[in-house]
Order: structure tokens, then sequence, then C-alpha cells
């Protein structure tokens, strides 16, 4: 079958079993390797994508479910070669260690960051708890999403 | 192939919003709460992590995201019993074999050893041969199709002989190695002691659980060799292990570290197996061969931190001080030898604690077990034993009516002090300021008395119950004894031909930041800046053999090495132009500095006698941790805890604490949550589902706070950071589940099911570590058996339910 959908900005259309992962078709299909396997039964969230801006682990999604939606991934974050404000934040606090968890961490965070919510430790913690890190303890990444909201928040 | 760890991008990339940037003059460094150690030294900012934005926009490419045009996939064929002969390997005539390739023992060209201390692990059991583990690997198959790969795994069947297994290790005739270490009189002086306290402590299985799976890529080449791809941290290892497999030279077999996505251990031997298997695999088929592990085969294949059982007796004399140690040690290697005598090894040497004693006596043996290998995990040893060693400080401290942190004052180890292999600490002892450090940012003495106050107070219909702990720890900096010696590592500095500034070592970047300090150490020794210089990839025909990237020695040892090439290399390049290195490099090469390790100062470390600097410096560590433990459920939430860690001189902030953070909330892990469980020698919880670490939720707020106490072995006086936090927070969770409930937690983890057998004295659960026996044979008892009966059908019982159909099939 043919699905349709938006990743990152850019219309794609991907032939495909209707069951075939979306982490399948973003890694192998579409050569968006950025989105990282921890485990592929949705406990780790090292696969976290933006479906339609709500959190989701790309290997638990069939590509059927992504029809006519729009997806967004950790190469869809940056502008243009750049780094957004929160992976600024993730550089300077030191919120990546191994990387590997990274870009769920990021697409957690900037779903976070849409919300609006208040940037406490309790809130913050609640956004990333789907996310595992074996490397940081959590306490730079709490930090990066907590400064980033303070940098994105209008003076 | 890119290279996304080879940017030398170091300054911030620009923003779509500027607007809320930071003064660019001060970019923020979080949080700077200490003041530097060394008088006068005007620090520059520290670097940003280098790969970090390669890392954080995804384009870093990690071993499974390569591309090889053409790459079949391999699969490995693995016993489902731990103990039997493998009698024959037989393929399902009904399965079309035409597009499959099959690897047995019968392939390897070299020795079937996978080489590391001992000889004895095969890289796969020959026919004839013993299985000695549940998830021993006995054939390989690849196949250009993932599908189709699956199916055969399922049509090759292991004909076996089942032979009686040993699980316990106690029980276990099968010895590993074994030391002893002797310092005065430990059974005389017991014998004056006015108190003694006795106590029997069980450590379990601990998984590494990187995120990042253990993943190998195999190329075969043209000329004969093989190059591999992986996530590793010891590319000399691997090397070694395939020249010796595949009797290769040292140019044939290449070992590539690509982005590691973490490692703590798991990725220091278990890479040379995975990488033997993939490379068997493409000689075979001639195709380069992509082996994945996924989450399942990872935790059920790979080595899992060993488990102990550490028997102490401690002796106090009538003046209060520690006048006898007697410790027993008995670790479970696993099936294989792997790393296990060194494990035991460091095990040993800290078995008595950051403490003066002068009577000591340890013992240590490691046995082996019909399940699958342990070895290297963060603290290699140390944590199993000194939560050993500070479970009996804290109950000394109860039974002395004391407090936990006087009696460590009185006890901790101060320059001039002596060890029990005899060592002298001369210097960069920071027992009393980590313990001080600590238990003032945590207000422990305050806190104690509180909570202390409320048990005293507490009635029958409490729901909850909060406590504090303390523990204290050392941890040797460095190869164990001779092992730097032995190593004689070599770390490399060059100016290429093109003006280039270039570091070469094989210490591999796996997150604790070898690629940012490498270059902001060789650029302070240069006066250049650190995106000057570059660094080489982690390539065996490219770098040297800088030893494994292991035992917290990256920074200290080889950082070492990678300073003093600096120097030699400034000192040649100004003699030669008579002008300022930074003014004068870009014309001067090509030249290049190799530098060798040389000993540090002190006594040898006799291997024989285990007396002697048993380690060049060692770090020190004092965590405070606070627990609330639901009275009803036994859950303990761990709210809060304080590290503080002596590191020697603390080269990059953020890095470092990163390091103590993240080594705390693995020992949190340990304390609480973390346990394999095992039948008939097999992981149960082999799962992400079912082996549970902790979460954002989970996380007590961790608070690091690094001190720095230069040792002048090294030029830049740092320790090494990586291991030390890990051996020191779980004892203080558990002494603080101690303070908030009254019992004490012998074995680990203090499960709930733990603690309310102790709260109400109910039969505990079967300790940490070891195995039940298999409920319900799946297989008919031997004896019912025909001679060479067939005990495994095609159909793998233990098909990972995950391994689910990946294909595109349409």
């Amino acid at each position: 079958m043919t699905f349709r959908f938006m990743v990152n900005g850019s219309a794609v259309e991907v032939a495909a079993t209707g069951s075939r992962r979306l982490l399948d078709v973003l890694r192998e299909d579409l050569a968006l390797t950025g989105t990282k396997e921890g485990c592929g039964e949705g406990e780790c969230g090292a696969c976290s994508v933006l479906i339609d801006g709500a959190v989701v682990d790309a290997c638990l999604v069939p590509v059927s479910q992504a029809d006519g939606t729009s997806v967004r991934t950790v190469e869809g974050l940056a502008p243009d070669g750049g780094l957004s404000i929160l992976q600024q934040a993730f550089l300077e606090t030191g919120g990546a260690q191994c990387g590997i968890c990274t870009p769920g961490m990021l697409i957690a965070g900037e779903a976070f960051l849409a919300s609006g919510a208040e940037p406490s430790d309790e809130n913050i913690r609640e956004a990333i708890a789907g996310n595992l890190c074996r490397c940081t303890g959590y306490t730079k990444i709490i930090d990066a999403i907590a400064l980033a909201a303070e940098r994105s928040s209008p003076r | 192939m890119e290279r996304p760890g080879l940017t030398t991008r170091t300054s911030p990339p620009g923003l779509t919003e500027p607007r809320v940037l930071p003064d660019e003059a001060s970019p923020l460094v979080i949080p700077v709460d200490a003041p530097d150690a060394v008088p006068g030294r005007i620090r520059p900012p520290d670097p940003l992590r280098r790969e970090g934005p390669a890392k954080l926009t995804g384009t870093a490419k990690y071993t499974d995201d390569l591309v090889f045009p053409g790459a079949w996939f391999g699969a490995t064929i693995r016993s489902t019993q731990p103990h039997a002969r493998l009698l024959g390997i037989e393929l399902d005539e009904a399965f079309d074999w035409s597009q499959v390739v099959l690897v047995t023992a019968d392939d390897i060209p070299g020795e079937n050893i996978v080489s590391l201390i001992d000889d004895d692990q095969p890289v796969l059991v020959p026919v004839g041969g013993e299985i000695r583990h549940q998830a021993e690997a006995c054939a390989l198959v690849a196949c250009a199709d993932r599908a189709m790969l699956r199916a055969a795994r399922l049509h090759v069947r292991l004909r076996t002989e089942r032979l009686p297994a040993v699980f316990d290790p106690l029980e276990s005739k099968l010895e590993f190695a074994h030391y002893t270490v002797e310092h005065g009189d430990a059974a005389g002086a017991m014998k004056d002691a006015s108190l003694v306290i006795e106590g029997t402590y069980r450590v379990g299985h601990q998984e590494q659980l990187y995120i990042e799976n253990q993943a190998m890529i195999a190329v075969p080449r043209e000329d004969g060799g093989v190059t591999v791809h992986g996530s590793l941290q010891c590319p000399y290892y691997v090397h070694k292990a395939m020249k010796r497999a595949l009797a290769m030279g040292d140019e044939l077999a290449v070992v590539v570290q690509e982005e590691t996505g973490g490692g703590f251990g798991g990725k220091e031997e278990y890479p040379s197996v995975i990488a033997l298997h993939a490379a068997l695999l493409a000689l075979k088929c001639g195709k380069p061969v992509r082996m994945i592990y996924d989450r399942h085969e990872d935790i059920s294949a790979t080595t899992k931190r060993h488990p102990a059982v550490v028997r102490y007796r401690s002796g106090v004399s009538a003046t209060g001080e520690l006048l006898a140690q007697e410790i027993e040690v008995i670790m479970d290697g696993g099936a294989y030898c792997t790393l296990t005598p060194v494990v035991l090894s460091r095990g040993t040497l800290h078995a008595g604690g950051p403490y003066r004693c002068e009577n000591v006596r340890i013992t240590g043996r490691a046995m082996a077990t019909n399940t699958p290998p342990n070895g290297a995990f963060r603290g290699f040893g140390a944590p199993q034993t000194e939560f050993a060693a500070e479970m009996q400080i804290n109950r000394i401290a109860e039974a002395l009516d004391s407090s936990p942190l006087d009696l460590r004052r009185r006890w901790v180890y101060r320059v001039g002090d002596t060890t029990p292999t005899g060592q002298v600490l001369r210097e960069s002892v920071g027992g009393t300021d980590v313990l001080e450090a600590a238990s003032e940012a945590a207000s422990f003495e305050r806190r104690h008395a509180q909570t202390q106050a409320m048990r005293e107070a507490r009635t029958d219909g409490a729901r909850t119950a909060s406590g504090i702990g303390l523990a204290l720890a050392w941890h040797g900096a460095g190869f164990t004894g001779s092992g730097e010696v032995k190593l004689a590592s070599v770390a490399s500095i060059e100016l290429t031909d093109d003006g280039r500034i270039r570091i070469l070592t094989a210490s591999t970047e796996m997150g604790q930041g070898t690629k940012t300090i490498f270059p902001q150490l060789a650029a302070e020794a240069l006066g250049v800046e650190p995106d000057e210089v570059d660094i080489a990839p982690q390539d065996t025909s490219i770098v040297p053999d800088s030893g494994p990237t292991v035992a917290s020695r990256t920074a200290m040892v080889v950082g070492g090495l990678v300073i003093r090439a600096a120097e030699k290399l400034r000192a040649r390049v100004e003699e030669r132009t008579g002008r300022p290195f930074a003014d004068s490099y870009r014309d001067a090469g090509p030249m290049r500095i190799d530098e060798q390790f040389t000993p540090y100062p002190g006594v040898p470390f006799d291997d024989k006698k285990y007396r002697g600097d048993a380690y060049p410096a060692f770090g020190w560590a004092c965590a405070v941790a606070a627990v609330d433990v639901d009275l009803d459920t036994a859950e303990v939430t761990v709210r809060e805890c304080v590290s503080a860690d002596d590191i020697g001189t603390v080269i990059h902030r953020v890095l470092a604490e990163g390091q103590v953070e993240g080594g705390t909330l693995q020992a949190v892990g340990y304390a609480t949550i973390e346990e394999m469980k095992l039948v008939d020698g097999r992981y149960l919880n082999d799962r992400l589902a079912t082996y549970l670490i902790p979460t954002s939720l989970d996380a007590p707020r961790i608070k690091a706070i690094l001190v720095e106490k230069p040792f002048s072995g090294a030029p830049h006086g740092a320790k090494g950071v990586g291991e030390l936090p890990m051996d020191v927070a779980a004892p203080a969770v558990v002494a603080a589940i101690h303070d908030a409930t009254g019992i004490w937690i012998h074995d680990l983890p203090a499960t709930p099911e733990r603690i309310l057998a102790a709260m109400t004295g109910a039969d505990p659960p079967p300790p940490p570590g070891v195995s039940a026996e298999e409920p319900t044979p799946r297989t008919p008892p031997i004896e019912d058996l025909p001679a060479g009966g067939d005990q495994m059908p095609f159909r793998a019982p233990t098909d990972p339910p995950q391994d689910r159909d990946r294909e595109d099939a349409s």
C-alpha cells in the first residue's frame, strides 16, 4: 500500500505494508537515522517522534497510522543546520552524554515546551518519564529543558 | 563515510532567535558553585561537548545507522540449556538453505578462542564440545533477507545431552581466581575486640543497560582482511581477539569504533565475541554482515555485574578503634573467565573500605557457574564489596550508639596511613573532605536527628517513614597493581601535512567526554584553542594502542600521555622555529610525538604477595541519600542524593558532574530495583519491560559536589571519575532505609519483598544472583532419553516475542 504523510515539513510517499513500523520507515526507507531503537517494545522512548504534535514511540506505530499526519523527528528540530533553543540548552548544560536517548529526549522536551506548562522540576520529570537515559541521572536533561523554557519565554 | 565525531565546531552555532541568547562574552556554564581549586590558575571556559551538535541533530552515526550496500544480516544460534554436551548441529532438510550461510566452529580459521585473560571461552561451541550456559553461541547464520534469516534460525537444531548444572557459586568446584590480602594479625586482634559485628551480604547481577544495544558490522576486504565497525570501548581488545581467532596479522584485522551509545563496562569484552561472529559470517558469505542485537538478545547473552557474597567480621577495641577486619569475598564469574580475575582483584582490594585498620585479612575467590559470563560494569567489583564494608560501618555505628558521620570522621584514611597491601597514602587523600562536603550540603546531622526522633515518635497507624543515610567509598584510579606497566599504553600527537594538530589515541568516546577533554588538555599544553586540535578516529589502522577505555583511566592515564606528548611537540616546534607554538605550528609539520606510559612514583605492586601500591592514587566519595518508605507496601522512594567526589583536578566541570550524577543513579537502581532473576541459569526478566531501570520519576534530585585533591603523579592532577560514584550511593540508600524503618537489608536490591520480609519476620525472598532450578522440566529427564536424544525441537521455545516482522513485504 502507499501511505502519504508529512515528515519534517516535507511530503513523503511510502510504499509499505500497513503493519511496517514507522520506525523502520523513517530509518530505512527515508534514511532518517536520528530516531533510534532501544528496545522495540515501547519502554525506552529512544524512538520518540511527534505525530501531529503528540509524542509517540515509533516502534509501536504502524505506518498506516501515520497516513495523513505530520511527523516530526530530531532531524526536523534544528533550523537551517544550526541548533534549536532546546538543542543549544542540551549542549550547554550537558544534557547529552552518549547521545542515544537524546533524539527521543529532545522530542519529549519539544512537546513539553510547546505545551506551555510551567517548567518546574516535577513537570519536566513527568514529561520525560517515558524516555530512559542511562548516562545522566536526568539532572542535566531537566536543567536543559528548564533553561530552554526560560529562553523561549517572552521577556 | 561521515564522521561526525570529527567536527571541530565547539562554539555555539547560530540560533534562530538570537534575542534570547545570553551575553556572548560569558557563555552560560551551569552550575558553578565551587571555586577553582588551583590557586592563581585562570581557567578558560570549558569547551562544549565536541560531538554534541552531531548527537543533538541526529546526524551522529551509530553502528546501526551505517549503510553498507549489499550487507547481509547475521544471527546467532544459542544453547537453551545451562550445561550440555553438543552432539550435533542439524539442518532441517525441508528448508531451502541455498540462500543462507551457516558458520560453525569448523569454519574458524584460527584458534577457537575469544582471547582475553584465560583461553576458556570458545567463539562457537564445537560439536562434541561443552555448552556451559543458556545463551552460549553454537552456530551462526546469515542471509540477505531478514525474514528468511529468522525462518532459517528456527530450522537449525542443536542436538545435545544435558549435564548437571551448578548455579550457586558457594557450591561450585571450579575456581577462576583467588587472592589473599594480609595486614597485621586479624584473627589474633579479633580476640581482643570488645565489640564484634558480623554480617553476610549478597548482591546480584546488574545489567549495564546502555540504551544502544550491542552492534557490529563486519566488512570483508579484497586483501583477505576484515574491518569491523562497532559499538565498543576497547578497539585493541577486539583487534587482539580477531588476530587470534581469524589467524590474521595486524594489518588484516581492522577495528573501527563508531559512535557508541553507552558502555559502562558492558562494551569492554563482549564486543570481541560479536565482532568475531560477524567477521566469520562475512568471510564465509563475502558480504558485509550486520549483527545488531535486539534488547532481548542483548540482556539474555551479554555480561552482567558479578553477583557476590561477602562475609564480614569487624572488631572494635574498647577505645573505639577499628581493630580488625576479616573479610571473605566470593564472586560468581558465570560460565567463562572473561575479566573475572581482575574484577575480583579490585573487589578484594577495596573490601576493607576507606578505613584505617592495622589487622586485616581479605580473601577473594571467584567461582564458575552455568550462567552467562559476568564481566565489567562500572566500579568493577568495588561496588559489591564496598556495599558490605559500608553496611558494617553503619551497623557498628548503631551498636556503639555513635553517629555514622562521627565514626567515619575518626576512622577514615588520612595522609600517611597504610592500606592493607602496605601502601602508604602519601597524597591526594580526600576522604575527610568529601565526608564533610556531602554531610554539610545535605545537613546530615540535623536531618538524621530529625528522622530518629520521627522514628521514635511513630505510631502504628503511620503510613510512610523518612530516613537519611550516609556512606563513604574509595576507588583506586587506573588499572590495578602492575596493570598500567604491563599495558605500556601509547598516545600520540602530530602536526599533519596541512598544518593541523591531531591527537591519536585508541581511547573511545561513549558519552563520558574523551573527545572533548583530550583536545582541551592538548590545547592548554600547546597554548592554542581546543578547536585547533583534531582527534583521529578510533580505528586500529590509524591510532596506537592506548589501552582499553575502562577503569576510569582515560582522563588520568591517557590524558596525562596526551599532555606530555603535547608538551614535547610544543618544545620541538618552538626550538625549531624560534617562535611561540601557536604562531608557528601551521608550517612546522609533519611531525609526530609518540608518548609511552612510564610508571607513577611509588612502590611497585607485587602481584603474587598482594603487597605494595595497588593504585597510583585513590578517588574518594561520600553520598548522603534521603528516602521515604511506604510502610504498607515497603516501596522505597529515593528523594534526594548528594554525592561529593574527590576526583583530583577537575578537567571539565559539566562533564565530570555528569559522570557523578549518572553513576549515582545507576547505584540507586542497584540499591532499589535492578535485579536479574534466573531460572535454570537463564535470565527471566530479559526485556526492558521486566528489567527496570530508574526513570526520571524514580530518580532522586542528585547534587554532585566536585572536590579537588590533585594527584601529583599525573601532569594535570586528575584521578578519574567514571566509577567512583557507583561505589557509594547504594549503601547510603540502604542506610537511609534503616534510618526510616529500623531494619537492615543485607541483600541488594532492597526490594519491597525483602523489606517487608525483614519488617514482618516473614521468610525472605531467595538471595539475589542465584538461579532457581527449572520448575517444570521443559524436556524429559536425562535418564528417560535414549542416548543422544533430541532435546530441542526445530521451533526454538525461547524465540523472542519482540522479534516481530520488520520486513516490507509489499
